[in-house]
């Protein structure tokens, strides 16, 4: 077990290394901050003097290495725009984006764990074709439409719930809905299938002839043993809720690590968005290694 | 067949199953009785329909595939295919235990052994949580599970078949039922260990008075265990006899040919006979006797005719022409 987790670690590691490669390439692929940063009548001169202030004239991998060994010290430069440090930009926008995705998270088990679990019970009957439906429309309707539907309705018409930026607990509900919502139909589909292998097998059989009721049968037995799966998927989903709260925090205004992001690409402003990247990849191997943590200990065989 | 103290009669028995071929009579007319302490063994291949019959007792046949379509099943004189879901629930584990084929599927891989004993122990006899213990403990000492203590903290993979198949049996024993259906017990244990397993379940029996229905395919687990024998063919019980009617007077031909299949390990080695052709598929007509196709005494109303119940013998019966009196 511990050989396995410290491999998992150097894997980690090694995965935070290349991310960080592909970030720093690719966000000075996509232009530079000069234009943007200095106002438009800036003379020549001031623009070099710029390009100097941040290094932005030696060769790339010169560049890079000065950027890795600040980094490894946590030091990840300052914003070109605010000029405040990096790191305290990204963190002070986390603990928002990180708040958003969980609850995001939660609807999704709770509505799409019942929905997934009386599919398999209803095959074929009415749950099912509920469960059905909602799947489909789940991995058909993209999360910014489904945002921009929902502000016309609660915000727009009904005026019941803030479209934009944060304030009390009313602010997250929209965006978490969204957020939910892109990952349920997955759960459903993947609880569905795992649930009526589970109830297929032996142990339920046996669970029924101890004289067990259904419903201790189905959401003990069955269900403990159809989580196993969903658990793996679940973990990989909460990484993509996190990722693609970028979309939704841009549609809800929602000043989170996603928005961040997404400015600071705009801005070309490089030590944000290599940050803002990197704690992104840091959070999504950290929970993939939670996952198979978890994994252990909720299938016993893989404990040994 | 019917005495006073016959614990389950099954009467008629008939279970469908729904297949892309369309409906075809898995459990055809059966009917057996058993009498508390007894043990009837259901033999016969792959498909003639015993694991069925058994799990429709205690309406575990598998669902919406098979369907009980006609019949009665009276449980100390109570009609079991008269109750709900509910009512039949009192029935499960309390009066009819089950024991099913492979230990390794049969309990549930991430429920500690003392998980599941004890879900048993709380459902029917309502102990306190450290009686339950206790009784646990008990119940895998009487099946002679060694060191039962450590064995309740155990998930089912660190246990092997056997031991596994012992804390099924244990399992089926929290509820002091009365009736044991036993599907092929057994058949994936090792053959030392199915000898010991047999062994166990018999001292069982006595010590409980426990009516077992031991469903199997092993003609030596039969002549271990049972007091007597159904033989099923393609659905259908085709002789009925005391064991050791069976193994010295086996009228049926699928009977005998049955025995003539098996090796006599007291003899010099011999040519097996194998039963010629196929046992009858599920879907296919049914038109007088199944077996008449794979008969040696074969006559032309067998393949007419359904043949009648007769009477070889007092408590010998067999479903044959060649055979009527």
């Amino acid at each position: 077990m511990l050989r396995v987790a410290l491999s998992r670690l150097l894997q980690g590691l090694l995965t935070l290394l290349m991310t960080s490669v592909i970030v720093f390439v690719l966000a000075r692929t996509s232009g530079s901050p000069v234009d943007l940063v200095l106002p438009s009548e800036a003379t020549a001169a001031e623009r070099q003097a710029y390009i100097e202030r941040n290094g932005l004239d030696r060769p790339l991998p010169v560049q890079y290495g000065v950027f890795l060994v600040n980094a490894l010290q946590g030091d990840f430069g300052t914003s070109l725009r605010t000029r405040q440090p990096a790191l305290d930009l990204v963190m002070s926008r986390l603990g928002r984006t990180l708040a958003l995705a969980t609850l995001g998270l939660v609807i999704a088990l709770v509505v799409s764990v019942p929905i997934g679990v009386l599919s398999a019970t209803h095959r074929e009957g009415a749950w099912d074709r509920v469960g059905q439906g909602f799947a489909l429309l789940g991995q058909s309707i993209p999360s910014f439409l489904l945002g921009i539907v929902l502000i016309l309705v609660f915000s727009i018409h009904l005026r019941w719930l803030p479209s934009s930026g944060i304030g009390d607990w009313r602010n997250y509900i929209l965006p978490a809905v969204v957020l939910g919502w892109s990952i349920s139909a997955g759960i459903v589909r993947l609880l569905r299938s795992s649930m009526l292998e589970a109830l297929g097998a032996e142990f339920v059989k046996l669970a029924r002839s101890k004289g067990l009721s259904e419903a201790t049968v189905v959401w003990k037995h069955g269900l403990r043993n159809a989580l196993i799966p969903v658990l793996t998927f679940v973990g990989f989903m909460y990484g993509v809720i996190i990722a693609s709260a970028v979309v939704v925090e841009v549609v809800f205004g929602w000043p989170g690590l996603g928005y961040l992001a997404y400015e600071s690409t705009l801005w070309r402003d490089f030590p944000v968005l290599q940050c803002a990247v990197l704690v992104y990849t840091a959070i999504i191997v950290s929970i993939n290694f939670l996952v198979d943590l978890g994994y252990g200990i909720a299938d016993p065989r893989v404990r040994t | 067949m019917t005495s006073a103290d016959t614990l389950l009669q099954v009467n008629d028995l008939t279970v469908e199953v729904k297949g892309a071929r369309g409906v075809g009579r898995a459990v055809d007319g059966v009917s057996f009785g058993i009498s508390a302490g007894e043990t009837l063994g259901v033999v016969g291949e792959s498909g003639s329909g015993k694991s069925l019959t058994c799990l429709s007792v205690i309406r575990l046949n598998p669902k919406p595939a098979s369907r009980i379509a006609s019949g009665s099943i009276r449980f100390d004189g109570r009609e079991l295919l008269e109750l709900d879901a509910e009512g039949l629930r009192a029935y499960r584990g309390r009066e009819i235990a089950m024991i099913l084929q492979d230990p390794m599927t049969s309990l549930n891989p991430v429920l500690t052994i003392g998980d599941q004993i004890r879900e048993a122990l709380k459902l029917h006899r309502g102990l306190s949580r450290a009686d339950e213990t206790r009784v646990a403990e008990d119940l895998l000492a009487r099946l002679r599970v060694p060191e039962p203590h450590r064995v309740l903290r155990s998930y089912p993979h660190e246990l092997s078949g056997g031991m596994r198949q012992r804390v099924v049996g244990a399992i089926a024993l929290a509820g002091r039922p009365r009736l044991l259906i036993a599907d092929e017990p057994t058949t994936a244990l090792d053959v030392t260990v199915q000898a010991a397993y047999l062994a166990l379940l018999r001292k069982l029996q006595r010590e409980e008075g426990l009516a077992i229905l031991f469903v199997t395919h092993d003609l030596g687990a039969v002549a271990r265990i049972c007091d007597r024998v159904a033989v099923m063919y393609g659905g259908r019980i085709v002789e009925s006899a005391t064991t050791a009617t069976f193994f010295s007077g086996a009228a049926h031909p699928y009977s005998r040919a049955l025995l003539r299949s098996l090796p006599d390990v007291s003899k010099p080695p011999e040519r097996l006979e194998p039963i010629p052709g196929q046992p009858p598929s599920v879907f296919a007509a049914r038109k007088g006797c199944l077996f008449a196709d794979r008969c040696p005494e074969v006559q032309a109303r067998c393949r007419e005719l359904e043949p009648p119940q007769s009477s070889v013998a007092e408590g010998h019966f067999v479903h044959c022409w060649a055979r009527q009196p």
